[in-house]
């Protein structure tokens, strides 16, 4: 190695410590900046109910498949109706569980009678796709007990919810990881 | 009209009248009193992944970096970095479903960065800022043996070609194209590109291991594949194609390398010139000494004049283009596309509505609200587009310059930009075979896959 070789590489050593120092500098004061708007909780997705249309982009547009997103009943704003409108398709040729009669395209809601004219509607999460024909119906004529939400022990919570992206309302939005439903209730503001 | 019909539009109908009646919307029917044994159907609310896991994974990021660094500057070993990958491969990638992960993570911070009012979780900030920091001061040792993406593509590299160097120069440069894309698009809040185009998260979630990581029975969609098997097919010939040629936290590593502190060594001492290592490298990584160069410095130093006086020229242009598309670039934000069709919708150029025009009717929101978010919107596009311009400028230009540098190597070296420490080379290098005792010849091997 000659020596106008040498001093030429420990000048461009300098020059990489110094480079190197300076990207180092830039990358602290990036967590810098960053770290005072950092949070310790994460966040995780939901679908606000209020703002969903339920287009049925939930059922096909997740990464899992079956879908993470199900529909969930607010039992205390369920009217119990006789003829639901999540549970009856509006062509059914009768008001009984035959499945030609159900809106639900896997059979995915149980409709057992109560007393009186009234009935339960309890959601089988192992059959919902997730694809709100229900909710549509419940919420176009009924109380709107049905509603969709993402389930966290299902969802793998990708960085970007493909459903998210895909959505036409911009429902889907993060939540804090500790309150990670928004729920419809009754007594809800 | 059947009975049944007619009973359901008269319900319709008191339905409809209840609405006008009733403000709210909701409790058409009042829930009835029901009789004291009635108990309502618990609903579960299913916590997600506990917070105490977000920190073991990180943990486990940070152990993996730390372990892969020592493997590859110190204790050399290609084997044990294979094993690392492997267990990487395993836990970030098919246990964890591959997110979050640092290639992702750039989107994160880009949007935080723009928009003070968002918080970052702190896990996804040191899920990007962690190997990035591993990068400056070791190298790429994180796409050596910890990211999954890295991992599947190196495991399926069986006949890696060679590509010609002009071409590996301009196929790098995509990569840059794609993280600057998708730093604005993240920026602006219109799109995370990068986990949308994520070429393998999909094979990470299928059956059966997806749904037995989560012990429930949903797994990923098998239609997802068609990136993954696009990318498989090339990188049997092209050794990891996303990570030379697109990934974003690959171009980071490559503007972030040249600056590392330390870096994998071929040799671990002189290098003697044999010229064995020469092919080695599967990713066209390993740069030649450049002592007996003939060189004709005068036509060298004036070609490095041109290069630099081309940068800001580069970079003027990039800007000007970048501006000229502002419009095109400002439709991948939703509310710009939603605008622009509740505009056609208003003066009756376009018939009909769509799902998100029905939704935002729904909402009762003022269309001048939209378009003023739309216009804004737009205004926003045009600086970002002409950054974004002016970046890819500046990247064009530095390449031109870098190309037109004269470097002085005295041994065969890696590039530190474009090596992926993976470790492949050393067994090539006779200086290291003879610390390990081996003979000194490798046989002769196709690329990257000596005997040892
Ligand atoms: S994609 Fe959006 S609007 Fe459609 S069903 Fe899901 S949450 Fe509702
Ligand atoms: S975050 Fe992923 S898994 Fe969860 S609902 Fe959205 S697309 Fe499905
Ligand atoms: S280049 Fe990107 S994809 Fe490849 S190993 Fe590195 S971080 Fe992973
Ligand atoms: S360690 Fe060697 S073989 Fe591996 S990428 Fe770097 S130069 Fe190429």
């Amino acid at each position: 190695m000659t020596p106008a070789n040498q001093e030429k590489l420990t000048r461009r050593a300098v020059l990489r410590g110094g480079l190197c120092g300076a990207a180092a500098l830039s990358l602290g004061s990036l967590t810098a900046a960053l770290a005072r708007r950092a949070r310790a909780a994460g966040s995780v997705w939901q679908i606000d109910p209020d703002k969903c249309v339920r287009c049925g982009n939930c059922a096909t547009y997740c990464v899992l498949q079956p879908s993470a997103v199900k529909c969930v009943h607010s039992f205390d704003l369920c009217g119990r109706c006789r003829i639901c409108f999540g549970y009856f398709d509006p062509k059914a040729g009768q008001y009984d569980s035959g499945a030609e009669n159900q809106l639900c395209p896997t059979g995915a809601i149980a409709r057992g009678r109560i007393e009186k004219e009234f009935y339960d509607y309890r959601i089988d999460e192992r059959l919902c796709i997730g694809c709100g024909k229900c909710v549509q119906g419940c919420t176009t004529f009924g109380n709107g007990s049905l509603y969709l939400q993402i389930r966290h022990d299902r969802c793998v919570q990708c960085n970007q919810c493909a459903i998210a992206a895909a959505c036409p309302a911009g429902a889907i939005s993060r939540v804090p990881a500790d309150r990670p439903y928004l729920l419809k209730t009754r007594d809800r503001p | 009209m059947t009975p049944v019909r007619a009973r359901i539009l008269l319900v319709a109908l008191v339905a409809a009248l209840t609405i006008s009646a009733v403000a709210s919307g909701e409790e058409r029917y009042r829930p009835p009193e029901l009789g004291p044994d009635y108990v309502a159907p618990r609903v579960d609310w299913p916590a997600g992944r506990a917070a105490w896991q977000q920190w073991a994974d990180l943990a486990a990021l940070a152990a993996a970096l730390l372990a892969a660094s020592y493997l590859a500057l110190r204790a050399r070993s290609r084997a044990m970095l294979t094993a690392l990958m492997l267990l990487s491969l395993a836990y970030f990638g098919f246990w964890r479903g591959g997110c979050v992960c640092p290639i992702g993570a750039i989107q994160d911070v880009a949007a935080a960065l723009a928009d003070p009012a968002r918080a970052i979780p702190l896990a996804v900030l040191a899920t990007f800022l962690l190997p990035v920091a591993f990068a400056l001061a070791t190298g790429r040792t994180f796409c050596a043996a910890v990211c999954p993406l890295g991992a599947v593509q190196d495991l399926l590299a069986v006949r890696p070609v060679r590509v010609p160097r002009w071409l590996e120069h301009a196929l790098g440069l995509l990569a840059y194209a794609y993280l600057g894309a998708a730093v604005l698009l993240a920026a602006l809040g219109a799109a995370y590109l990068i986990c949308q185009y994520d070429p393998f998260v999909a094979l990470f979630r299928l059956a059966p291991w997806g749904a037995w990581a989560r012990g429930g029975d949903a797994a990923g969609r098998v239609d997802l594949l068609l990136l993954p098997a696009a990318l498989i097919a090339v990188g049997l010939f092209v050794a990891r194609p996303y990570c030379r040629f697109l990934c974003p936290l690959g171009a980071i590593f490559r503007l972030l390398g040249p600056l590392s502190w330390r870096h994998v060594t071929i040799t671990p001492g002189e290098c003697i010139r044999c010229r064995l290592c020469e092919n080695a490298c599967p990713f066209g990584a390993i740069e030649p000494p450049t002592g007996d160069r003939p060189g004709d410095l005068r036509r060298d130093r004036r070609r490095l004049g041109a290069a630099l006086a081309l940068l800001p020229a580069l970079a003027v242009l990039g800007a000007l283009g970048g501006w000229a598309v502002r419009n095109e670039l400002s439709r991948a934000h939703p509310s710009v596309r939603l605008a622009e069709r509740v505009r056609l919708e208003e003066t009756g150029q376009a018939q009909g509505t769509t799902d998100a025009s029905d939704a935002f009717y729904q909402t009762r929101r003022p269309r001048a609200d939209l378009y003023a978010e739309a216009s804004t919107l737009r205004a926003r596009f045009a600086v970002g587009g002409a950054i974004l311009g002016a970046f890819l400028g500046l990247v064009v230009g530095a390449k031109l310059v870098s190309l037109s540098l004269r470097p002085s190597r005295s041994g065969y070296e890696p590039h530190r930009g474009r090596c992926l420490s993976c470790g492949r080379c050393f067994a090539f290098c006779p200086v290291e075979r003879k610390r390990r005792g081996l003979p000194p010849k490798p046989p002769p091997g196709k690329n990257g896959t000596p005997d040892a």
